[in-house]
């Protein structure tokens, strides 16, 4: 019986310790001159798709949520971002030559099809990311339609 | 007993926090470990120049990356052909290593910067490749094999190669191959002579 509560302890313990460790904040203010939307200007409705179910990981800018205060949860958010935008950052789209853009959105067109974006961690808690069937179908053929631009 | 646990309190408290540091040491070795490797691999690029110009022939250090990047794409395609997903991601791994390491320094300027687009594109999908599932790695070596296509036309090739395509895949697919006969990456044995010759690339050596 006692090993159990030295190992409750221990997790407790743990817990509190690794609550002292900081993570890195994706935040920012400004919107520069290459993001998606300043350069593309879709509509207001595929603007706010991209914002609510996208931007979170894919730009400089997270809203975080409240569980981002405790650990070890701010650790799998920061990974989670960090990986995103090493992917695709929707705020420096214009850095990228047509070569780029056009298999960025081959892969977003794929992704989104084939439900695997957003990601289901993240639709989890975050309801309002996940894309209606109409929704879904509005993003896609925005995203042809601009890849078709570049073939 | 009161002290005991108080004890035991510390001894974990200083457990805990050492373990977390040494995780942190640890990701930083690893770190090291990656420029590490990244500088050795700068090194073999050094050291390809310098036998490139002491041969007399000034393209043969580039050709003889740009064939190795030509090798490791062909493993790829063989190994969707096969549909053997572990192979593909392994030729895709390799082929992320010639890529970084090609040496462009004998192209002109505009050649350069086209050449470092086709190549950071190339990089990504063959890094996809490397980790994906069987359909991902298709999706991917279709943009690869367009990647492929542009690069030959810079680069030239010392083998005669075939640009073939099938119409079946995703709206239509191509892809290079050393031999006139289709074997098809897209579909492997479901589909494995769908396709056709569009175009005969001739050695430019």
């Amino acid at each position: 019986m006692k090993i159990f509560r030295i190992i409750a302890w221990l997790l407790l313990l743990s817990f509190v310790v690794i609550q002292f460790f900081p993570t890195a904040y994706n935040q920012s203010e400004t919107v520069p001159k290459t993001d998606f939307i300043v350069v593309n200007n879709p509509s207001e409705h595929i603007s706010n798709l991209l914002q609510t179910s996208c931007y979170d990981c894919h730009s400089n800018n997270t809203e975080y949520p409240w569980y981002n205060k405790i650990q070890p949860a701010a650790w799998y958010l920061e990974e989670h971002v960090k990986h995103g935008k090493s992917e695709l950052n929707f705020n420096e789209w214009d850095e990228l030559s047509d070569r780029r853009k056009a298999s960025k959105l081959k892969s977003i067109i794929s992704q989104i099809k084939n439900d695997e974006m957003p990601l289901p961690s993240y639709t989890l808690i975050h309801k309002d990311a996940i894309f209606s069937d109409e929704e879904k179908l509005a993003i896609i053929n925005y995203m042809t339609e601009l890849k078709q631009q570049l073939d | 007993m009161k002290q005991l646990k108080l004890k035991t309190t510390v001894m974990a408290l200083a457990l805990v926090s050492l373990t977390a540091m040494s995780c942190k040491d640890n990701k930083k070795e690893h770190m090291d470990g990656d420029t590490h490797s990244e500088m050795s691999h700068d090194g073999d690029v050094e050291q390809g120049k310098m036998e490139s110009s002491n041969d007399m022939a000034s393209n043969d250090g580039q050709m003889a990356n740009s064939k190795q990047i030509m090798a490791d794409y062909m493993a790829v395609k063989s190994a969707l052909v096969e549909t053997d997903q572990a192979k593909a991601a392994q030729a895709g791994n390799k082929m992320v290593g010639s890529l970084k390491s090609f040496d462009m320094s004998g192209y002109s300027a505009e050649q350069q910067t086209e050449l470092k687009d086709i190549i950071a594109d190339a990089t990504e999908h063959a890094e996809h490749i490397g980790e994906s599932e069987m359909e991902h790695q298709r999706e991917h070596f279709k943009t690869l094999s367009k990647d492929m296509m542009d690069m030959v036309a810079i680069t030239g090739t010392d083998a005669t190669l075939y640009q073939q395509f099938c119409p079946m895949y995703d709206g239509g697919g191509a892809w290079l191959s050393m031999e006139k006969d289709i074997k098809n990456p897209y579909f492997g044995s479901k589909m494995m002579t769908c396709g056709k010759v569009e175009k005969e690339i001739k050695s430019t050596m």
